[in-house]
Parts: structure tokens; C-alpha cells; sequence
């Protein structure tokens, strides 16, 4: 049951190579991807029958159906083959047979680029400025990442039909833009950032996704921010484990077992960042995974630097001043300088303009209270601290109806619970 | 088969038997209830009358068309007194009975004491295609 003729994770992290390999030979992007992907789906589907390698049906099943090579001892050759007969499929009209007898004419492809630099090429087409971000993560999901339609849309739980709406449009969008056309790291880095902190569900795991597709690009690209979001990627996923209760609910990170955490992972993700730091040209993912790097670095909390983690902070805010990590420099500074201080810089954090730097199109503030979500919740932890039980309980309470998430509104709600029943025993 | 909708109400519903706030329950209490939700849904696709669910903000507004090109109207937040959905469930059963029968089901979570909230949920069923067969 476990022995398949085609290893998936291998066929997917061929995707980039074979789709550039497409292009180089004069496919447009968006007929090369959709070529792609189709021979991808072909390779599962033929997988699927559950053919092992000893038996005589699967690889001739394959060639038959689908041309030349053989999947398993040459699974590149094999999609970059059946790819490209579903291009050439796919331009039969008589309109098109002339530009494709040339272009099978000029068989195999002249490679002025390297493979580096075209996969490079393809994160910034796929996270090309003029795709919204929702757009941009559907598209490297599929292009970079070899991830089939139904995959992406199961993953953030959409119809099939809405996801192939949504490639196919940015496919349109990015249409006139040059493959060789220089791009800009930050639109790509967001990109993978969204992948790995907005995955929600179905058989995919897009944390883990979003870490394969970032190591991709750190292997191809040498820039310092790479590397910081790989590390902060890193060091947070080494804590996965340790973040949810067996029912499901959520761990905060100062009660969190932290034998649990991933060494391993947290050992790769300090070693990338202390490297990218060294270069000394700091950056906002860098300090992020310099934040956590501190955490993880603490064998209990008792034991955290919070004197360096709110330094960190102040490196954050001159780096990017929002109102989200003026929110989490408060409670860094209510653990370093304690809860009285934290509260101050929660209070100045009211008096600095939010207006148009507050994030999200969540929904409106109700009167008096606070827009930001979290606001709240850090509220009600700082007045806790301080002793203000009834005042922390009925701002967890506030903050579990602001929650953006069920996970949070109930680990908010039981916060309140918690000090509720406290009072009254 | 037949399709309904399960609403469940933050406001505007008629009063629960048992009904104490979320917030004075004992955190066990909570995780109870949490967890008989998720067993309920869980029961659901393993009988295959699961369809989808979904939570929703406390908060939202009213939009209205304002006319060619002006902005929409927004007013909100929703006011005090507003009837207020939290969240709902879709299921796909054989019968209106088996559909009374679930969310009578879910009626029962537990909530403050460990005892069952009794609470309202709003029962829809979903308009469906035409048939074939008219006559």
C-alpha cells in the first residue's frame, strides 16, 4: 500500500524545472502551467491505481498513455515529455500549427539561464506585484509548488471551480509580463509568510509547504530577509507540537511543555539567522526570528531575556511601525519591566496614531472599544498580572468576542472563566 | 435527502433553560462543551449528513447601495438590540424528523454545571432545484 511508482514530494519539487524547461521552448506561462499541471494530475492519477514497483502494470501504463520515458528511473524527463505533448495538444488549431512545428523544430531547449535563476524568476512572476495576495498564494502553490487545484482549494476551503477561477485569472493578470523581468524578494517573501501562517485545512500541510517552498528559494537566492523568514518559519514551526492540547485547544507559549519543542528545527533555524545577521543588513523578518529565537533559546520561561526580546522590539518598530507589534512590544515589556510598564506602553500605544497603519479589513470597532483584536487580550493579561482580577476577566471576556478565530475565543473565554470562578470560590 | 440550516443565535433567541453566560463557567466546563461540538460535527460526516459549519464574527454592519457612483451605505456596528446569528451548520438528511432530531442533539451541549444549555437553534430547510417529476 505504501510503495508507489512515483514519489509525489519529488514530483512536486520538480515542478519549477519543468515548467521554466516549457517556457525556455517557447510555451507562454500560463499554457506551460496549465500543461504542467496536467501532466502532474496524470502522474497522481497513474500513482492512484496503486501500482508497486515490482508489478509489470503501472510504468507501461504511464508510457502508454501518456508517451515516452520512464516515470520512475526518470521522473523529470518523463513530465517534461508528457507536459509537453499536452502543450502541443492543447495549440492544435490550425491557427497554431505552424508556431508549433517550429517550436517542436527547436527541441531540446537553448538553456542561457540557469535552473537557479529561472525558478528564481518564477517566485517573482507568481507573486508578481499585480496579483492581489490571495492570487499570488494560489499561484506559487501550483506553479512553484506543484500543488494540484483541488489541493489549494481544499486547503482554504473553497469549491474547485472558485480555485481554478482564481489561477486562471492571475494567470491573465501576470500574461504580459516578461519571464526574465527582474522582481522584487519582499512581494515573494509575503507571499510565503501568508502560505505559512494562513494554512488551514485538508490533506496538504501548507506550514510545511511554505517552509519547503522558502528553503527552495533561499537555495537559489542570497539575500539576508530570505533567510530570517526561513528562520522565523523555523523556530516557530519547531513549536507546533507543543501549541495545541490533546482537545484541540490552544497552548499559550509561557505554559507550553517545551521538551516538546523541536530542537532540531530550532537549532537550523537559529544557525540561518545568526548567519543572516552577521551581514548586518537587518530586516523585519530577521528580527521577528531573532524574537523568537530568544524564546526558544530560554529552557523555561522563567528563563526568557526579556530585556533583549523588548530590544528586538524597538528594532521591529523602526523597521516597520505598526500598531501589531507596538501591541507585542507591551507585553515584552510587561514581563521585562513589569506589568505597571507594560501597561504604560500599552497606554501610549492609544495615543499613537492608528488610522490608516492598522491592519486587516476585519470587522469596524464597536464604541469605545479598542479596533485592534489582540488589544484586549493583552489588556487583560497585563491587568491580571497587576492583580486586577475583575478587571482582566471582563477584558478576556471583551477579548474573546473580538477573537479572530474559534481556537482563540475559546482559550480567551476560558480566561475569563478561569478568574470568574476564582472570584467567586 | 433535504438540506437544513441550524442557526444558532449570539442574541435575539429565546432564553435558554440554562442560561449563564460562557464566561462564568469553569474552564472545564468550557472544554466540554467545546469538545461535545466537535464530536457532534465529527458523528455528522461519519453518518454522511455533514455538509459545512462555520462561526461567525460577534461583530458585523448593514450595507446598502447608494447609488451610481457612491460609496455603499454602512451603518453598524449592529445595535444592542439586533436579533444576532453566531454561527451555523448545514446538514443533509432523510427526513425533517432526523433534522429536529439533531439539532435537538445539539441543543443538549453542556454548558454551565456540565448540564445541558437547552438552548434555541433556529431549524431552516434550503429551498431545493425543481424535481424532474412535476406531476
Amino acid at each position: 500500500m505504501t510503495s508507489h511508482i512515483i514519489d509525489e514530494a519529488l514530483l512536486r519539487s520538480l515542478t519549477p524545472s519543468v515548467l521554466t524547461i516549457l517556457v525556455h521552448r517557447g510555451a507562454d506561462f500560463a499554457a506551460a502551467e496549465d500543461a504542467v499541471q496536467d501532466a502532474l494530475v496524470e502522474a497522481l492519477r497513474v500513482r492512484g491505481m496503486g501500482s508497486s514497483p515490482g508489478s509489470s502494470g503501472g510504468g507501461d501504463t504511464v508510457s502508454r498513455s501518456s508517451g515516452g520515458g520512464d516515470p520512475v528511473r526518470d521522473p523529470k524527463g518523463w513530465l517534461v515529455t508528457v507536459a509537453w505533448r499536452r502543450f502541443l495538444d492543447a495549440n492544435r488549431a490550425d491557427t497554431a500549427r505552424r508556431r508549433r512545428e517550429d517550436l517542436v523544430e527547436e527541441e531540446p531547449p537553448p538553456g542561457p539561464a540557469s535552473a537557479v535563476d529561472d525558478t528564481l524568476q518564477l517566485y517573482f512572476l507568481c507573486a508578481h506585484p499585480s496579483l492581489t495576495p490571495s492570487s499570488a498564494v494560489a499561484l506559487t502553490l501550483r506553479a512553484v509548488g506543484g500543488l494540484t487545484t483541488r489541493q489549494i482549494a481544499q486547503a482554504y476551503l473553497v469549491p474547485e471551480a472558485t480555485m481554478a477561477q482564481r489561477i486562471s485569472r492571475a494567470k491573465r493578470t501576470v500574461s504580459g509580463v516578461q519571464f526574465d523581468q527582474p522582481g522584487d524578494v519582499a512581494t515573494v517573501l509575503r507571499v510565503l509568510y501568508l502560505v505559512f501562517n494562513e494554512g488551514y485545512s485538508g490533506d496538504v500541510d501548507l506550514v510545511a509547504e511554505a517552509i519547503r517552498l522558502t528553503r527552495q528559494l533561499a537555495a537559489t537566492i542570497d539575500h539576508p530577509e530570505v533567510a530570517g523568514l526561513l528562520a522565523l518559519m523555523l523556530l516557530h514551526h519547531a513549536r507546533r507540537a507543543a501549541r495545541t492540547a490533546p482537545d484541540g485547544s490552544l497552548v499559550p507559549l509561557a505554559e507550553q511543555d517545551r521538551g516538546r519543542w523541536d530542537t532540531a528545527s530550532i537549532a537550523e533555524g537559529v544557525e540561518i539567522l545568526q548567519a543572516a545577521l552577521a551581514r548586518d543588513r537587518l530586516g523585519e523578518f530577521q528580527a521577528q526570528a531573532a524574537i523568537a529565537a530568544l524564546h526558544a533559546d530560554a529552557p523555561t520561561v522563567e528563563e526568557t531575556d526579556w530585556v533583549q526580546i523588548v530590544e528586538w522590539y524597538d528594532e521591529l518598530l523602526r523597521l516597520t511601525d505598526s500598531p501589531v507589534v507596538r501591541l507585542n512590544r507591551a507585553v515584552a515589556v510587561g514581563e521585562a519591566d513589569g506589568p505597571r510598564a507594560g501597561l504604560a506602553a500599552l497606554a501610549a500605544l492609544e495615543e499613537a496614531p492608528l488610522g490608516s497603519s492598522s491592519r486587516g479589513a476585519g470587522p469596524g470597532s464597536s464604541g469605545g472599544e479598542h479596533p485592534m483584536p489582540r488589544h484586549a487580550a493583552v489588556a487583560a493579561y497585563l491587568h491580571e498580572r497587576d492583580g486586577d482580577l475583575a478587571k482582566a476577566a471582563r477584558l478576556y471576556a471583551e477579548a474573546a468576542r473580538k477573537a479572530p478565530n474559534l481556537a482563540e475565543r475559546d482559550h480567551l473565554t476560558r480566561q475569563a472563566a478561569r478568574l470568574n470562578t476564582r472570584r467567586t470560590r | 435527502m433535504a438540506k437544513y440550516l441550524m442557526l444558532k443565535h449570539y442574541r435575539g433567541a429565546p432564553a435558554s433553560v440554562n442560561d449563564a453566560p460562557m464566561d462564568q463557567w469553569t474552564p472545564e466546563e468550557i472544554s466540554a462543551h467545546v469538545q461535545y461540538m466537535n464530536d457532534f460535527a465529527a458523528r455528522l460526516e461519519a453518518t454522511g449528513e455533514y455538509v459545512d459549519s462555520q462561526a461567525l464574527a460577534f461583530e458585523g454592519q448593514w450595507v446598502r447601495y447608494d447609488g451610481e457612483g457612491r460609496p455603499p451605505v454602512t451603518d453598524g456596528p449592529f445595535a444592542e438590540t439586533k436579533d444576532l446569528i453566531a454561527g451555523f451548520m448545514v446538514i443533509d438528511v432523510d427526513s425533517h424528523e432526523r433534522a429536529v432530531e439533531l439539532a435537538g442533539e445539539l441543543s443538549a451541549a453542556p454548558g454551565a454545571g456540565g448540564k445541558p444549555i437547552h438552548e434555541w437553534l433556529e431549524l431552516r430547510p434550503f429551498l431545493t432545484a425543481p424535481t424532474t417529476v412535476t406531476e
